[in-house]
């Protein structure tokens, strides 16, 4: 979560502050599980019979190419 | 000079590269796989910048006509995935133009906003906030909140954080230099946290004020 390309000093001092600071500590679980809770639930799914329409008109079109 | 020869005769090739090849040639079966196997993060994608089912079918039909029509220009120095997304994402751009009218749609629309940029609420949620709503209300939840964010910031976070690119093919795909996505992509997580705290701090869910339609999502 922390950016990787940030420097090793920085990532130090902010695992350090993140230790120590309540808010901060939360702000980081929180936004690590909102991450989480979209990753693990699909809110556009794709209904099969849709599906099935879609790729019978996009291979159509493309045979005709 | 002859270890970089090596590695690139040893270099693994992409099960995609080898279909794209065939569906060149003329092999629709083999585009039919490639189809199959991204037709659902298309739609996602498409559905995210949209936000309306019929235009996000018409994208992913577009978007994929569109990729095979120019598969000769697909270099193979990118993911054949990428390259994808890149098309349906301008596909879904011009789709919601010509619903605003012609109005000009970018993902650098309303990306100005500092709200979120400093989180506000800093209570702690429930320790299991998906217990508290049933799968197609947590459903609403999320949608109706992602929906509040500006495209640029909404479809950054899909492409980053649920679809698993890197920053690089994020930026790639979007045209963005690697400091705006990443500057993109916290503000995302930051308002969408702030967001769902409504619905997720200790002491909310089924029978609370942060029920659906009262949580003030936009």
């Amino acid at each position: 979560m922390l950016d990787q390309d940030a420097a090793l000093p920085l990532r130090a001092d902010l695992e350090e502050h993140l230790r120590e600071c309540e808010h901060c500590e939360i702000t980081l679980n929180t936004t690590r599980k909102t991450i989480q809770i979209y990753r693990s639930h699909e809110i556009y799914e794709l209904p099969d019979d849709l599906r099935e329409r879609l790729h019978q008109a996009i291979l159509a079109k493309c045979r005709k190419c | 000079m002859s270890s970089s020869i090596q590695s690139q005769g040893t270099a693994e090739v992409h099960p995609d590269v080898l279909l794209v090849e065939r569906a060149r040639q003329g092999d629709v079966a083999a585009y039919e796989k490639l189809v199959r196997q991204y037709d659902r993060q298309v739609f996602r994608i498409a559905q995210h910048i949209v936000q309306n089912r019929e235009d996000a079918e018409d994208v992913v039909q577009d978007a994929f006509l569109k990729a095979y029509e120019k598969l000769d220009q697909f270099q193979g120095n990118s993911k054949f995935y990428t390259w994808l997304v890149r098309i349906a994402v301008n596909e879904a751009l011009m789709r919601l133009r010509k619903r605003r009218t012609g109005k000009m749609v970018s993902i650098d629309e309303d990306v100005e906003t500092e709200e979120g940029s400093m989180p506000r609420d800093l209570a702690d949620w429930s320790p299991d906030p998906e217990a508290l709503y049933g799968q197609s209300e947590m459903a609403d939840i999320l949608r109706k909140t992602i929906q509040g964010l500006p495209p640029g910031f909404r479809v950054v976070f899909v492409l980053r954080d649920v679809d698993g690119l890197s920053t690089e093919e994020t930026a790639e795909t979007l045209g963005l230099s690697i400091p705006a996505v990443k500057s993109r992509l916290l503000r995302a997580r930051l308002q969408l946290r702030e967001r769902l705290s409504r619905y997720f701090k200790k002491g909310e869910g089924n029978g609370s004020r942060a029920k659906l339609g009262q949580g003030g999502v936009k």
